[in-house]
């Protein structure tokens, strides 16, 4: 490769451009660099210190004064229940992730598409505006009854309902994103005689994605919740049911601490949406777009 | 002798009911040529220039250029006063889009798009996001983006506008190399009298309310311009007598107020 010459000459510049050691003292933005140190690790630490605590709280307070467990379970009692219960409030819970994640997909696909056909044309926006507004506004449990009767299947009900919670966000997302392609793009576009197609799949997909991502974070919660009212109204009990049937027929035993567990793994499959989306925001906006991008220090 | 290459006949431009930007602008402009579009703010350059690219419809008149030699698809190239980048693609596919939405593929592109950055001097900022750069090399992309497709005509309004001194000369220099290696005709909007006499072998004066032409300024050789130019006694004369001309057409307009 080298000769051995030039190799020497190389390795010289390289012991001359690093510094041997520190010259005498810390750098003088040793304080900030520390500080910075001591934030990073305080926001892990933090949150996880003060769950802890309340819940170290909430068991001593159980057990000091010695409330029933059918009113106020403790953390502990809890926790045994969500093992011993385990195998069959997992089905429910299965149950739940499938009726909320099927919602969420068909949001996606129903509000992307009749989004970009609002965005193609107004007059259809004019037109088929009020009905997702009048969808939107009405509470899903006033109309939950009434597709309950309407709709044989349990499970495609439920998912109706779910879906019309979903769904709105992502549509009103997808319109707002894709007419908000800066301008000077769009005549740029326009100059080089760009087809429908060319300036959607370069421009107005990409421009509005940030604005789906928003909108896919909150539809992801809506799915979640839609999917628990809508099977609170049908309050389907037996064989094949969600999460939420099991709340309401612990409620009707007063078996408090399963209620308490099926609690718990909602609240769960609620925080494992939010990771998700969060973290398919971040994936996908996170080179360019201002709200994902992590400045550097 | 050059020959004609863009021609606008009696244009007007009025938006809506309202603002006539634009009133009875007739002007020739030649293969090859340099010019200047040169106002206040307001005076209609900008809208001249969007007519010409085919960006704005013209109320009245025509504009017309001729066909030329090659039959190329995008014989225009635009420069924006912003960079006008896809902040979610990098530096290279920001170039890359026009010949992408003429059908181009990839493989074929890939040595047009390298030489138009190299012209630049981006080459190791292929694969940079817009974010990571400075206005000044933002711009840069945005002028290797309008020369990727060999146009014959560069139409630039305001590029440098927002740009500190340093910065605009550098990029002055390099618009003058692109004319002429490229031996293309470029239609320069600026609210600077110093760039425009710089750069143009014609500087095209306007005056607002309705937007016109007021003044119509051959300048003298030599083309294209080096940096020797800034400090010769020609250079002078020409920022004087362009901005005495400016000045008298601001008075004019004010008057007529």
């Amino acid at each position: 490769m080298y000769p051995k010459s030039s190799r020497a000459h190389f390795m010289t510049l390289t012991s001359i451009i690093e510094p041997e050691a520190e010259p005498g003292g810390a750098p003088i933005n040793a304080d900030a660099l520390a500080r910075v140190r001591r934030d990073r690790i305080l926001a892990w630490t933090m949150p996880a210190v003060t769950m802890i605590l309340a819940v170290a709280l909430w068991e001593w307070t159980v057990r000091a004064y010695e409330i029933p467990h059918y009113l106020i379970p403790a953390p502990s009692r809890i926790f045994t229940t969500l093992l011993t219960d385990g195998p069959s409030l997992l089905v429910s819970a299965w149950f739940t992730v499938k009726l909320t994640f099927m919602a969420l997909a068909l949001a996606i696909i129903g509000g992307v598409a009749l989004g970009a056909l609002f965005a193609l044309s107004r007059t259809l926006e004019m037109s088929l505006f009020p009905f997702a507004v009048i969808l939107q506004v009405t509470p899903v449990v006033a109309i939950a009854p009434l597709i309950l009767i309407y709709v044989d299947s349990t499970f495609a009900a439920l998912l109706i309902c779910a879906w019309i919670v979903a769904f709105f966000p992502i549509l009103s997302g997808v319109v707002i994103g894709l007419r908000s392609a800066d301008h000077n793009l769009r005549d740029l576009f326009t100059l080089y005689r760009a087809t429908p197609w060319q300036r959607l799949r370069f421009l107005l997909a990409p421009s509005a994605l940030p604005f789906f991502m928003a909108s896919l974070k909150v539809a992801g919660g809506l799915a979640l919740i839609g999917a628990v009212v809508a099977e609170f109204v049908a309050g389907t009990t037996g064989r094949n049911t969600g999460l939420a049937s099991r709340i309401i027929e612990s409620s009707f035993r007063n078996e408090i601490p399963r209620m308490f567990a099926a609690l718990v793994l909602v609240s769960l499959l609620g925080i494992v949406i939010f990771a998700l989306t969060s973290w398919l925001s971040r994936r996908v906006l996170g080179h360019w777009h201002e709200s994902e991008i992590r400045r550097e220090t | 002798m050059p020959r004609p290459l863009i021609r606008m006949d009696r244009v007007r431009k009025q938006f809506g009911k309202g603002t006539l930007a634009v009133s009875d602008m007739t002007v020739m402009i030649e293969e090859g040529d340099f010019v200047s579009f040169l106002g206040p703010s307001g005076c209609g350059k900008s809208t001249a220039l969007r007519m010409i690219a085919g960006l704005l419809p013209v109320t009245a008149g025509t504009i017309s250029i001729e066909p030329g030699s090659s039959a190329a698809e995008n014989d225009l190239g635009f420069v924006f006063q912003e960079p006008t980048l896809m902040p979610w693609a990098s530096v290279r596919d920001n170039v890359f889009l026009p010949l992408r939405l003429a059908g181009v593929p990839r493989a074929v592109a890939e040595p047009r798009v390298a030489a138009a950055l190299a012209d630049v001097g981006l080459s190791r900022f292929a694969t940079a996001y817009p974010r990571e750069l400075s206005g000044g090399m933002k711009m840069r992309v945005s002028i290797a983006r309008a020369m990727v497709t060999r146009p014959r005509i560069l139409l630039m309004d305001e590029p440098f506008a927002a740009l500190d001194e340093m910065t605009r000369m550098k990029l002055n220099d390099d618009v003058l190399r692109l004319w002429a290696e490229n031996r293309l005709t470029v239609i320069f909007v600026t609210h600077s009298v110093f760039e425009s006499v710089y750069l143009s072998k014609r500087v095209l004066v306007m005056a607002a309310r309705p937007g016109r032409i007021a003044a119509d300024i051959a300048l003298s050789p030599p083309w294209p311009r080096d940096d020797g130019f800034r400090s010769s006694a020609s250079y002078v004369q020409g920022c004087r007598h362009v901005s005495e001309v400016l000045k008298s057409t601001l008075h004019d307009a004010h008057i007529d107020h």
